[in-house]
Protein backbone atom coordinates (compact mmCIF):
# COMPACT_ATOMS: atom_id res chain seq x y z
CA UNK A 1 0.00 0.00 0.00
CA UNK A 2 2.74 2.26 0.88
CA UNK A 3 4.96 1.08 -1.72
CA UNK A 4 2.23 1.94 -4.25
CA UNK A 5 1.47 5.62 -3.22
CA UNK A 6 5.56 6.13 -3.23
CA UNK A 7 5.56 4.81 -6.43
CA UNK A 8 2.94 6.53 -7.84
CA UNK A 9 4.43 10.08 -6.04
CA UNK A 10 7.77 9.12 -7.97
CA UNK A 11 6.02 8.77 -11.12
CA UNK A 12 4.44 12.18 -10.90
CA UNK A 13 7.34 13.30 -9.74
CA UNK A 14 9.52 12.19 -13.06
CA UNK A 15 6.65 13.08 -15.55
CA UNK A 16 6.36 16.89 -13.90
CA UNK A 17 10.33 16.76 -14.38
CA UNK A 18 10.34 15.18 -17.63
CA UNK A 19 7.71 17.86 -18.75
CA UNK A 20 9.73 20.73 -17.20
CA UNK A 21 12.77 19.93 -19.03
CA UNK A 22 10.78 20.10 -22.42
CA UNK A 23 9.48 23.72 -21.43
CA UNK A 24 12.87 24.43 -20.62
CA UNK A 25 14.09 23.17 -23.60
CA UNK A 26 11.74 25.12 -25.79
CA UNK A 27 12.46 28.01 -24.03
CA UNK A 28 15.78 28.13 -24.84
CA UNK A 29 15.57 26.93 -28.76
CA UNK A 30 13.01 29.90 -28.89
CA UNK A 31 15.80 32.37 -27.71
CA UNK A 32 18.40 30.90 -29.64
CA UNK A 33 16.48 30.64 -33.15
CA UNK A 34 14.46 33.72 -32.43
CA UNK A 35 17.45 35.85 -32.23
CA UNK A 36 18.87 34.07 -35.59
CA UNK A 37 16.01 34.68 -37.43
CA UNK A 38 15.04 38.17 -35.77
CA UNK A 39 18.88 39.46 -37.08
CA UNK A 40 18.32 37.03 -40.89
CA UNK A 41 14.62 38.89 -41.22
CA UNK A 42 15.90 42.29 -40.04
CA UNK A 43 19.27 42.79 -41.83
CA UNK A 44 19.14 40.36 -45.36
CA UNK A 45 17.04 42.85 -47.51
CA UNK A 46 19.78 45.11 -46.74
CA UNK A 47 21.90 43.23 -48.22
CA UNK A 48 23.39 44.85 -51.41
CA UNK A 49 26.37 44.45 -53.92
CA UNK A 50 27.10 47.57 -52.50
CA UNK A 51 27.29 46.85 -49.32
CA UNK A 52 29.44 43.72 -49.56
CA UNK A 53 31.83 44.34 -52.52
CA UNK A 54 31.42 48.01 -53.31
CA UNK A 55 34.09 50.83 -53.72
CA UNK A 56 34.65 52.44 -50.68
CA UNK A 57 33.90 55.65 -52.35
CA UNK A 58 30.96 54.58 -53.56
CA UNK A 59 29.49 54.25 -50.32
CA UNK A 60 29.53 52.03 -47.09
CA UNK A 61 30.76 49.07 -47.62
CA UNK A 62 31.93 45.91 -45.49
CA UNK A 63 34.21 44.54 -47.92
CA UNK A 64 37.36 46.45 -45.71
CA UNK A 65 35.72 44.62 -42.98
CA UNK A 66 35.19 40.97 -44.27
CA UNK A 67 39.13 41.54 -45.07
CA UNK A 68 40.34 42.94 -41.94
CA UNK A 69 38.45 39.78 -39.89
CA UNK A 70 39.82 37.28 -42.28
CA UNK A 71 43.87 38.98 -41.61
CA UNK A 72 42.96 38.81 -38.32
CA UNK A 73 41.97 35.64 -37.81
CA UNK A 74 45.22 34.86 -39.86
CA UNK A 75 47.37 36.86 -37.83
CA UNK A 76 46.69 35.81 -34.80
CA UNK A 77 45.98 32.06 -35.40
CA UNK A 78 49.23 31.45 -36.82
CA UNK A 79 50.72 33.19 -33.75
CA UNK A 80 49.18 31.60 -31.63
CA UNK A 81 47.88 27.98 -32.51
CA UNK A 82 51.77 26.91 -32.82
CA UNK A 83 52.31 28.50 -29.56
CA UNK A 84 50.19 27.12 -28.05
CA UNK A 85 49.79 23.36 -29.43
CA UNK A 86 53.92 23.72 -28.07
CA UNK A 87 53.07 24.73 -24.84
CA UNK A 88 50.88 22.56 -24.17
CA UNK A 89 53.06 19.93 -25.27
CA UNK A 90 55.70 20.82 -23.59
CA UNK A 91 53.65 20.87 -20.28
CA UNK A 92 52.16 17.65 -20.97
CA UNK A 93 54.81 15.23 -22.45
CA UNK A 94 58.20 16.76 -20.76
CA UNK A 95 57.06 18.70 -17.75
CA UNK A 96 54.52 15.50 -16.60
CA UNK A 97 55.35 14.73 -12.60
CA UNK A 98 57.13 17.84 -12.31
CA UNK A 99 53.98 18.97 -10.40
CA UNK A 100 54.32 22.32 -8.78
CA UNK A 101 55.93 24.21 -11.16
CA UNK A 102 52.76 22.53 -13.83
CA UNK A 103 50.32 23.41 -11.42
CA UNK A 104 51.63 27.35 -10.91
CA UNK A 105 51.77 27.56 -15.28
CA UNK A 106 48.17 25.76 -15.20
CA UNK A 107 47.07 27.98 -12.53
CA UNK A 108 48.01 30.94 -14.51
CA UNK A 109 47.14 29.96 -17.86
CA UNK A 110 43.70 29.13 -16.42
CA UNK A 111 43.63 32.90 -15.19
CA UNK A 112 44.66 34.38 -18.34
CA UNK A 113 41.61 32.56 -19.83
CA UNK A 114 39.05 34.24 -17.60
CA UNK A 115 39.86 37.41 -17.97
CA UNK A 116 37.86 39.70 -19.87
CA UNK A 117 38.64 40.32 -23.57
CA UNK A 118 38.54 44.39 -22.91
CA UNK A 119 41.32 44.18 -19.86
CA UNK A 120 43.27 42.31 -23.09
CA UNK A 121 42.05 45.36 -25.38
CA UNK A 122 44.09 47.57 -22.82
CA UNK A 123 47.30 45.80 -22.28
CA UNK A 124 47.74 45.88 -26.82
CA UNK A 125 46.86 49.38 -26.51
CA UNK A 126 49.21 50.18 -24.04
CA UNK A 127 52.06 47.93 -25.55
CA UNK A 128 51.46 48.79 -29.47
CA UNK A 129 49.93 52.14 -29.54
CA UNK A 130 51.23 53.58 -26.87
CA UNK A 131 54.67 52.14 -25.83
CA UNK A 132 55.87 50.61 -29.11
CA UNK A 133 53.97 53.78 -31.08
CA UNK A 134 52.71 51.92 -34.08
CA UNK A 135 49.77 53.57 -33.61
CA UNK A 136 46.36 51.73 -34.54
CA UNK A 137 47.28 48.94 -36.41
CA UNK A 138 46.01 45.58 -37.92
CA UNK A 139 49.47 44.00 -36.61
CA UNK A 140 48.84 45.24 -33.15
CA UNK A 141 45.08 43.87 -32.79
CA UNK A 142 46.28 40.29 -34.45
CA UNK A 143 48.84 39.57 -31.98
CA UNK A 144 46.74 41.08 -29.15
CA UNK A 145 44.22 38.75 -30.15
CA UNK A 146 47.02 36.15 -30.31
CA UNK A 147 47.60 36.93 -26.40
CA UNK A 148 44.04 37.00 -25.85
CA UNK A 149 42.85 33.35 -27.58
CA UNK A 150 46.74 31.53 -26.15
CA UNK A 151 45.60 30.40 -23.17
CA UNK A 152 42.26 28.83 -24.35
CA UNK A 153 44.36 27.21 -26.98
CA UNK A 154 47.12 25.75 -24.51
CA UNK A 155 44.02 24.66 -21.83
CA UNK A 156 41.86 22.35 -24.39
CA UNK A 157 45.31 21.26 -26.00
CA UNK A 158 46.48 19.88 -22.81
CA UNK A 159 43.16 18.29 -22.30
CA UNK A 160 43.04 16.83 -25.44
CA UNK A 161 46.84 15.42 -25.21
CA UNK A 162 45.74 13.89 -21.58
CA UNK A 163 43.02 12.01 -22.95
CA UNK A 164 45.50 10.20 -25.05
CA UNK A 165 46.21 6.78 -23.30
CA UNK A 166 49.22 6.24 -22.02
CA UNK A 167 49.18 3.02 -24.41
CA UNK A 168 49.78 4.76 -27.43
CA UNK A 169 52.69 6.49 -26.13
CA UNK A 170 54.15 3.28 -24.47
CA UNK A 171 53.53 0.84 -28.04
CA UNK A 172 55.31 4.07 -30.14
CA UNK A 173 58.29 3.84 -27.83
CA UNK A 174 58.49 0.09 -27.77
CA UNK A 175 58.61 -0.05 -31.23
CA UNK A 176 61.90 2.09 -31.56
CA UNK A 177 60.19 5.58 -31.96
CA UNK A 178 62.01 8.84 -30.50
CA UNK A 179 59.96 10.58 -28.01
CA UNK A 180 59.89 13.79 -31.11
CA UNK A 181 58.33 10.63 -33.39
CA UNK A 182 56.20 9.46 -30.94
CA UNK A 183 54.64 13.11 -29.91
CA UNK A 184 54.24 14.32 -33.78
CA UNK A 185 53.41 10.60 -35.08
CA UNK A 186 51.06 9.52 -32.19
CA UNK A 187 49.82 11.43 -29.65
CA UNK A 188 49.13 14.77 -31.48
CA UNK A 189 47.29 12.66 -34.02
CA UNK A 190 45.51 10.95 -31.37
CA UNK A 191 44.36 14.33 -30.14
CA UNK A 192 43.80 16.25 -33.18
CA UNK A 193 40.42 16.67 -33.23
CA UNK A 194 40.08 17.67 -29.77
CA UNK A 195 43.03 20.48 -31.24
CA UNK A 196 40.93 21.59 -34.09
CA UNK A 197 38.03 21.89 -32.16
CA UNK A 198 39.42 24.57 -29.72
CA UNK A 199 41.17 25.81 -33.02
CA UNK A 200 37.52 26.50 -34.53
CA UNK A 201 36.43 27.81 -30.91
CA UNK A 202 39.60 30.07 -31.06
CA UNK A 203 38.46 31.80 -34.38
CA UNK A 204 34.92 32.27 -33.55
CA UNK A 205 36.37 34.76 -30.57
CA UNK A 206 38.52 36.30 -32.88
CA UNK A 207 35.91 36.77 -35.58
CA UNK A 208 33.12 38.38 -32.55
CA UNK A 209 35.69 40.13 -30.71
CA UNK A 210 35.16 44.24 -30.84
CA UNK A 211 36.40 45.42 -27.15
CA UNK A 212 40.19 44.51 -27.87
CA UNK A 213 39.69 45.43 -31.59
CA UNK A 214 38.29 49.28 -30.95
CA UNK A 215 41.75 49.85 -28.63
CA UNK A 216 43.89 48.63 -30.88
CA UNK A 217 43.31 48.73 -34.79
CA UNK A 218 41.10 51.72 -34.40
CA UNK A 219 37.81 51.50 -36.35
CA UNK A 220 38.81 53.31 -39.91
CA UNK A 221 35.84 51.70 -41.36
CA UNK A 222 35.08 51.98 -45.34
CA UNK A 223 39.22 52.01 -46.73
CA UNK A 224 40.72 48.80 -47.10
CA UNK A 225 44.18 48.82 -45.42
CA UNK A 226 47.35 48.98 -47.68
CA UNK A 227 49.14 46.87 -44.71
CA UNK A 228 48.85 45.40 -41.45
CA UNK A 229 50.81 47.93 -40.40
CA UNK A 230 47.68 50.61 -40.46
CA UNK A 231 44.90 50.79 -38.45
CA UNK A 232 41.56 49.05 -39.92
CA UNK A 233 38.11 47.37 -39.42
CA UNK A 234 36.41 44.30 -39.24
CA UNK A 235 33.10 42.94 -39.38
CA UNK A 236 32.02 42.78 -35.46
CA UNK A 237 33.62 46.52 -35.48
CA UNK A 238 31.53 47.89 -38.53
CA UNK A 239 28.62 46.40 -36.47
CA UNK A 240 29.52 48.33 -33.83
CA UNK A 241 29.98 51.56 -36.11
CA UNK A 242 27.16 51.00 -38.26
CA UNK A 243 24.35 50.94 -34.86
CA UNK A 244 26.60 53.49 -33.56
CA UNK A 245 26.21 55.91 -36.19
CA UNK A 246 22.55 55.66 -36.94
CA UNK A 247 22.37 53.06 -39.95
CA UNK A 248 20.74 49.62 -38.41
CA UNK A 249 19.80 48.63 -41.83
CA UNK A 250 23.35 48.38 -42.44
CA UNK A 251 24.08 46.85 -38.80
CA UNK A 252 21.41 44.11 -39.42
CA UNK A 253 22.83 43.06 -42.95
CA UNK A 254 26.60 43.07 -41.65
CA UNK A 255 25.07 41.03 -39.02
CA UNK A 256 23.71 38.47 -40.90
CA UNK A 257 27.20 38.37 -42.67
CA UNK A 258 28.44 37.82 -39.95
CA UNK A 259 26.16 34.79 -38.80
CA UNK A 260 26.61 33.29 -41.97
CA UNK A 261 30.53 33.39 -41.68
CA UNK A 262 30.51 31.49 -38.10
CA UNK A 263 27.94 29.34 -39.76
CA UNK A 264 30.43 28.35 -42.44
CA UNK A 265 33.25 28.36 -39.88
CA UNK A 266 31.17 25.79 -37.58
CA UNK A 267 30.51 23.16 -40.55
CA UNK A 268 33.60 23.60 -41.66
CA UNK A 269 35.14 22.82 -38.18
CA UNK A 270 32.52 19.67 -38.00
CA UNK A 271 33.73 18.27 -41.32
CA UNK A 272 37.81 18.51 -40.54
CA UNK A 273 36.42 16.85 -37.23
CA UNK A 274 34.95 14.23 -39.50
CA UNK A 275 37.70 13.92 -41.45
CA UNK A 276 40.14 13.39 -38.46
CA UNK A 277 37.88 10.81 -36.49
CA UNK A 278 37.68 8.78 -40.16
CA UNK A 279 41.60 9.06 -40.76
CA UNK A 280 42.43 7.84 -36.94
CA UNK A 281 39.58 5.59 -36.08
CA UNK A 282 36.19 6.20 -33.89
CA UNK A 283 37.60 7.08 -30.30
CA UNK A 284 40.44 9.87 -31.56
CA UNK B 1 76.45 0.78 -30.98
CA UNK B 2 77.19 -2.49 -31.92
CA UNK B 3 74.97 -4.78 -34.15
CA UNK B 4 72.84 -6.96 -32.28
CA UNK B 5 73.88 -10.56 -32.28
CA UNK B 6 71.13 -13.14 -32.67
CA UNK B 7 73.00 -15.98 -31.56
CA UNK B 8 73.04 -14.43 -27.93
CA UNK B 9 70.41 -14.82 -25.94
CA UNK B 10 69.98 -12.33 -22.73
CA UNK B 11 72.01 -12.48 -19.57
CA UNK B 12 71.37 -10.64 -16.58
CA UNK B 13 73.89 -10.55 -13.46
CA UNK B 14 73.02 -8.72 -10.10
CA UNK B 15 69.77 -6.84 -10.91
CA UNK B 16 68.62 -5.07 -8.58
CA UNK B 17 65.48 -2.06 -9.00
CA UNK B 18 63.98 0.31 -6.73
CA UNK B 19 60.99 2.38 -7.82
CA UNK B 20 61.45 5.26 -5.31
CA UNK B 21 61.82 3.34 -1.85
CA UNK B 22 60.12 -0.07 -2.73
CA UNK B 23 62.76 -2.68 -3.76
CA UNK B 24 60.72 -4.22 -7.06
CA UNK B 25 63.96 -6.46 -8.03
CA UNK B 26 66.58 -8.33 -5.38
CA UNK B 27 69.50 -9.48 -6.99
CA UNK B 28 68.75 -11.25 -9.86
CA UNK B 29 70.87 -13.34 -12.19
CA UNK B 30 69.44 -14.85 -14.88
CA UNK B 31 70.52 -16.28 -18.64
CA UNK B 32 68.18 -16.65 -21.25
CA UNK B 33 68.88 -18.72 -23.99
CA UNK B 34 67.85 -17.68 -27.75
CA UNK B 35 65.23 -19.21 -29.91
CA UNK B 36 63.62 -20.56 -26.67
CA UNK B 37 60.52 -19.39 -25.07
CA UNK B 38 60.93 -18.77 -21.55
CA UNK B 39 57.93 -18.22 -19.35
CA UNK B 40 58.08 -15.83 -16.02
CA UNK B 41 55.19 -16.88 -13.77
CA UNK B 42 54.39 -15.50 -10.43
CA UNK B 43 51.77 -13.78 -7.88
CA UNK B 44 50.80 -10.57 -8.66
CA UNK B 45 53.04 -7.65 -7.75
CA UNK B 46 56.24 -10.24 -7.77
CA UNK B 47 58.11 -8.13 -9.82
CA UNK B 48 57.65 -10.44 -13.54
CA UNK B 49 56.37 -7.16 -15.38
CA UNK B 50 59.08 -4.75 -13.72
CA UNK B 51 61.82 -7.67 -14.58
CA UNK B 52 60.64 -7.60 -18.38
CA UNK B 53 60.47 -4.12 -19.14
CA UNK B 54 64.21 -3.32 -18.29
CA UNK B 55 64.96 -5.85 -21.16
CA UNK B 56 63.87 -3.17 -23.35
CA UNK B 57 64.72 0.07 -20.70
CA UNK B 58 60.61 0.34 -20.41
CA UNK B 59 61.33 1.24 -17.22
CA UNK B 60 62.90 4.54 -18.06
CA UNK B 61 59.84 6.01 -18.84
CA UNK B 62 59.10 5.59 -14.79
CA UNK B 63 60.05 8.41 -12.94
CA UNK B 64 62.17 7.87 -9.33
CA UNK B 65 62.87 3.82 -11.11
CA UNK B 66 66.53 3.27 -10.27
CA UNK B 67 68.34 0.03 -11.99
CA UNK B 68 71.32 -1.83 -10.96
CA UNK B 69 72.97 -4.61 -12.83
CA UNK B 70 74.23 -5.84 -15.74
CA UNK B 71 72.09 -6.31 -18.66
CA UNK B 72 74.00 -7.94 -21.48
CA UNK B 73 71.82 -8.91 -25.00
CA UNK B 74 73.17 -9.92 -27.67
CA UNK B 75 76.50 -9.08 -26.96
CA UNK B 76 75.25 -5.03 -25.71
CA UNK B 77 75.89 -3.85 -22.75
CA UNK B 78 72.13 -2.26 -22.19
CA UNK B 79 72.29 0.36 -19.76
CA UNK B 80 75.81 1.61 -21.02
CA UNK B 81 75.71 5.42 -21.79
CA UNK B 82 76.11 4.93 -25.38
CA UNK B 83 73.48 2.32 -25.87
CA UNK B 84 71.16 3.74 -28.09
CA UNK B 85 67.86 2.99 -26.57
CA UNK B 86 65.48 3.33 -29.36
CA UNK B 87 67.79 0.81 -31.55
CA UNK B 88 67.54 -1.58 -28.36
CA UNK B 89 63.67 -1.30 -28.79
CA UNK B 90 63.66 -1.93 -32.11
CA UNK B 91 66.00 -5.11 -31.38
CA UNK B 92 63.74 -6.24 -28.28
CA UNK B 93 59.93 -5.77 -29.15
CA UNK B 94 57.54 -5.93 -26.94
CA UNK B 95 53.73 -7.11 -26.86
CA UNK B 96 51.53 -5.24 -24.01
CA UNK B 97 48.74 -6.95 -22.42
CA UNK B 98 46.24 -4.93 -23.12
CA UNK B 99 45.96 -4.66 -26.64
CA UNK B 100 47.19 -1.17 -28.14
CA UNK B 101 46.98 -0.26 -31.74
CA UNK B 102 47.65 3.28 -32.57
CA UNK B 103 44.34 5.11 -33.67
CA UNK B 104 45.86 4.64 -37.38
CA UNK B 105 44.58 1.93 -40.40
CA UNK B 106 46.11 -1.58 -40.08
CA UNK B 107 48.40 -0.78 -42.40
CA UNK B 108 50.05 2.51 -41.40
CA UNK B 109 50.31 0.57 -37.73
CA UNK B 110 52.14 -1.92 -39.25
CA UNK B 111 54.31 0.10 -41.23
CA UNK B 112 55.07 2.85 -38.11
CA UNK B 113 58.20 1.08 -37.04
CA UNK B 114 59.49 0.44 -40.56
CA UNK B 115 58.94 4.13 -41.00
CA UNK B 116 60.64 4.85 -37.53
CA UNK B 117 63.99 3.24 -39.50
CA UNK B 118 64.03 5.38 -42.45
CA UNK B 119 61.96 2.60 -45.54
CA UNK B 120 59.60 4.89 -47.16
CA UNK B 121 59.19 3.26 -50.28
CA UNK B 122 55.50 2.37 -50.95
CA UNK B 123 56.34 -1.50 -52.96
CA UNK B 124 58.94 -2.04 -49.69
CA UNK B 125 56.40 -1.26 -47.26
CA UNK B 126 53.68 -3.24 -48.89
CA UNK B 127 56.05 -6.38 -48.60
CA UNK B 128 56.95 -5.74 -44.65
CA UNK B 129 53.14 -5.01 -44.32
CA UNK B 130 52.42 -8.46 -45.62
CA UNK B 131 54.95 -10.62 -44.40
CA UNK B 132 54.60 -9.08 -40.63
CA UNK B 133 50.85 -10.24 -41.06
CA UNK B 134 51.39 -13.60 -42.43
CA UNK B 135 53.97 -13.66 -39.37
CA UNK B 136 51.36 -13.12 -37.00
CA UNK B 137 49.07 -15.76 -39.19
CA UNK B 138 46.68 -12.98 -39.77
CA UNK B 139 47.08 -11.76 -43.13
CA UNK B 140 43.95 -13.66 -44.03
CA UNK B 141 41.80 -11.72 -41.92
CA UNK B 142 42.96 -8.59 -42.37
CA UNK B 143 44.06 -8.06 -46.20
CA UNK B 144 40.89 -6.68 -47.14
CA UNK B 145 41.26 -4.41 -44.29
CA UNK B 146 44.62 -2.30 -44.39
CA UNK B 147 42.92 0.71 -44.98
CA UNK B 148 40.28 0.07 -42.00
CA UNK B 149 41.19 1.67 -38.53
CA UNK B 150 42.74 -0.45 -36.47
CA UNK B 151 40.88 0.02 -33.64
CA UNK B 152 37.57 -1.47 -35.39
CA UNK B 153 39.19 -5.21 -35.42
CA UNK B 154 38.16 -7.50 -32.28
CA UNK B 155 40.39 -8.11 -29.06
CA UNK B 156 42.09 -11.31 -30.29
CA UNK B 157 42.82 -9.88 -33.69
CA UNK B 158 44.01 -6.20 -32.30
CA UNK B 159 46.41 -8.44 -30.16
CA UNK B 160 47.94 -10.12 -33.47
CA UNK B 161 48.22 -6.83 -35.26
CA UNK B 162 49.59 -5.85 -32.38
CA UNK B 163 52.53 -8.98 -32.37
CA UNK B 164 52.31 -7.99 -36.37
CA UNK B 165 53.39 -4.32 -35.46
CA UNK B 166 56.40 -5.71 -32.98
CA UNK B 167 57.62 -7.99 -35.64
CA UNK B 168 57.69 -5.24 -38.61
CA UNK B 169 60.37 -3.76 -36.56
CA UNK B 170 62.40 -7.27 -37.41
CA UNK B 171 63.37 -8.08 -33.39
CA UNK B 172 65.81 -10.41 -32.50
CA UNK B 173 63.81 -10.81 -28.87
CA UNK B 174 59.85 -10.51 -28.34
CA UNK B 175 58.86 -9.92 -25.16
CA UNK B 176 55.29 -10.40 -24.34
CA UNK B 177 53.64 -9.43 -20.70
CA UNK B 178 50.14 -11.31 -20.34
CA UNK B 179 49.89 -11.15 -24.01
CA UNK B 180 46.14 -13.41 -23.99
CA UNK B 181 44.89 -12.82 -20.54
CA UNK B 182 42.55 -10.41 -22.63
CA UNK B 183 41.41 -12.47 -24.82
CA UNK B 184 39.61 -15.69 -25.28
CA UNK B 185 40.73 -19.71 -25.56
CA UNK B 186 40.32 -19.51 -29.53
CA UNK B 187 42.39 -16.40 -29.72
CA UNK B 188 44.64 -17.63 -27.16
CA UNK B 189 45.03 -21.00 -28.75
CA UNK B 190 45.95 -18.92 -31.72
CA UNK B 191 48.37 -16.60 -30.22
CA UNK B 192 50.22 -19.66 -28.57
CA UNK B 193 50.68 -21.38 -32.01
CA UNK B 194 52.28 -18.74 -33.08
CA UNK B 195 55.00 -18.13 -30.82
CA UNK B 196 55.82 -21.79 -31.15
CA UNK B 197 56.52 -21.03 -35.28
CA UNK B 198 57.87 -17.70 -34.11
CA UNK B 199 60.26 -19.19 -31.41
CA UNK B 200 62.13 -20.73 -34.83
CA UNK B 201 63.49 -16.89 -35.69
CA UNK B 202 63.52 -15.47 -32.59
CA UNK B 203 63.97 -15.38 -28.51
CA UNK B 204 60.69 -14.61 -27.12
CA UNK B 205 59.91 -14.43 -23.07
CA UNK B 206 56.38 -14.40 -21.79
CA UNK B 207 54.79 -13.20 -18.15
CA UNK B 208 52.17 -15.17 -18.56
CA UNK B 209 49.40 -16.51 -15.06
CA UNK B 210 48.31 -19.42 -16.68
CA UNK B 211 50.00 -22.51 -15.58
CA UNK B 212 48.89 -24.53 -18.68
CA UNK B 213 50.20 -21.69 -21.16
CA UNK B 214 53.61 -22.11 -19.71
CA UNK B 215 53.77 -25.74 -20.06
CA UNK B 216 52.24 -26.04 -23.17
CA UNK B 217 54.30 -23.96 -24.79
CA UNK B 218 57.51 -22.17 -22.94
CA UNK B 219 60.82 -24.52 -22.99
CA UNK B 220 61.84 -22.92 -19.65
CA UNK B 221 59.85 -21.12 -16.47
CA UNK B 222 61.37 -18.64 -14.22
CA UNK B 223 59.21 -18.32 -11.02
CA UNK B 224 59.63 -15.20 -9.26
CA UNK B 225 58.81 -14.55 -5.67
CA UNK B 226 58.24 -11.13 -3.81
CA UNK B 227 60.97 -9.01 -6.23
CA UNK B 228 63.26 -12.89 -6.28
CA UNK B 229 63.84 -15.46 -9.06
CA UNK B 230 63.37 -18.74 -6.83
CA UNK B 231 63.54 -21.38 -8.90
CA UNK B 232 64.80 -21.03 -12.94
CA UNK B 233 64.16 -24.41 -15.05
CA UNK B 234 63.44 -26.35 -17.35
CA UNK B 235 59.63 -26.16 -17.59
CA UNK B 236 58.41 -29.92 -16.88
CA UNK B 237 61.38 -29.99 -14.17
CA UNK B 238 59.92 -27.26 -12.79
CA UNK B 239 56.63 -28.23 -12.64
CA UNK B 240 56.82 -31.75 -11.80
CA UNK B 241 59.77 -31.49 -9.82
CA UNK B 242 60.14 -27.90 -8.23
CA UNK B 243 63.12 -27.29 -5.64
CA UNK B 244 62.24 -24.68 -4.03
CA UNK B 245 58.59 -24.94 -1.37
CA UNK B 246 57.41 -21.82 -2.72
CA UNK B 247 57.69 -22.71 -5.91
CA UNK B 248 55.73 -25.89 -4.98
CA UNK B 249 52.99 -24.07 -3.42
CA UNK B 250 52.49 -21.81 -6.01
CA UNK B 251 52.33 -24.24 -8.84
CA UNK B 252 50.11 -26.56 -7.02
CA UNK B 253 48.14 -23.46 -6.17
CA UNK B 254 48.40 -22.91 -2.28
CA UNK B 255 49.11 -19.26 -2.57
CA UNK B 256 49.08 -16.46 -5.24
N1 LIG C 1 55.49 2.46 -12.15
C1 LIG C 1 55.58 1.98 -10.89
N2 LIG C 1 55.79 2.81 -9.86
C2 LIG C 1 55.89 2.35 -8.59
N3 LIG C 1 55.76 1.05 -8.27
C3 LIG C 1 55.53 0.17 -9.25
C4 LIG C 1 55.43 0.60 -10.62
N4 LIG C 1 55.21 -0.51 -11.38
C5 LIG C 1 55.17 -1.54 -10.54
N5 LIG C 1 55.37 -1.16 -9.26
C6 LIG C 1 55.43 -2.04 -8.07
O1 LIG C 1 56.45 -2.99 -8.28
C7 LIG C 1 56.05 -4.27 -7.84
C8 LIG C 1 56.15 -5.24 -8.99
O2 LIG C 1 55.20 -4.90 -9.97
P1 LIG C 1 55.03 -5.66 -11.34
O3 LIG C 1 54.07 -4.88 -12.17
O4 LIG C 1 56.35 -5.92 -11.91
O5 LIG C 1 54.37 -7.02 -10.86
P2 LIG C 1 53.86 -8.24 -11.73
O6 LIG C 1 54.57 -9.43 -11.24
O7 LIG C 1 53.93 -7.93 -13.16
O8 LIG C 1 52.35 -8.34 -11.27
P3 LIG C 1 51.05 -8.72 -12.14
O9 LIG C 1 51.08 -10.18 -12.24
O10 LIG C 1 49.92 -8.23 -11.30
O11 LIG C 1 51.17 -8.01 -13.44
C9 LIG C 1 54.64 -4.10 -7.31
O12 LIG C 1 54.73 -3.99 -5.91
C10 LIG C 1 54.16 -2.83 -7.92
O13 LIG C 1 53.25 -2.18 -7.06
MG1 LIG D 1 52.50 -7.54 -14.70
Amino acid sequence: MKNQTKAKINKGFYSSLKISSYICCGIALTALVGVILFVMIRGTGHISLQLLFGDPKDGDTILPAFLGTLRLVAVSILLAVPLGIFTAVFLVEYMRGKGKLVRLIRLTVETLAAIPSIVYGLFGYLVFVVALSWGYSMWGGGITLAVMILPTIVRSTEESLLSVPDSYREGALALGASKVRTIFKVTLPSASSGIVTSVVLAVGRVVSESAVLILTVGMVVNKIPAALTEPGTSLALDIYYFANFGKPDEAAATAVVLLLFVLALNLLAALCGKLIRKKYGDNA
Amino acid sequence: MKEFDTELGISVTGCNLWYGELQALKNIDMEIAEREITAFIGPSGCGKSTFLKTLNRMNDLVENCRIEGRFIIGGVDIYAKDTDVNLLRKNVGMVFQKPNPFPMSVYDNIAFAPRTFGIKKRSELDEIVEKSLRRASIWDDLKDRLKKSALGLSGGQQQRLCIARALAAEPKILLMDEPTSALDPISTGKIEDLMSELKTELTIVIVTHNMQQATRIADKTAFFYLGELIEYAETETLFTTPKDRRTENYITGRFG
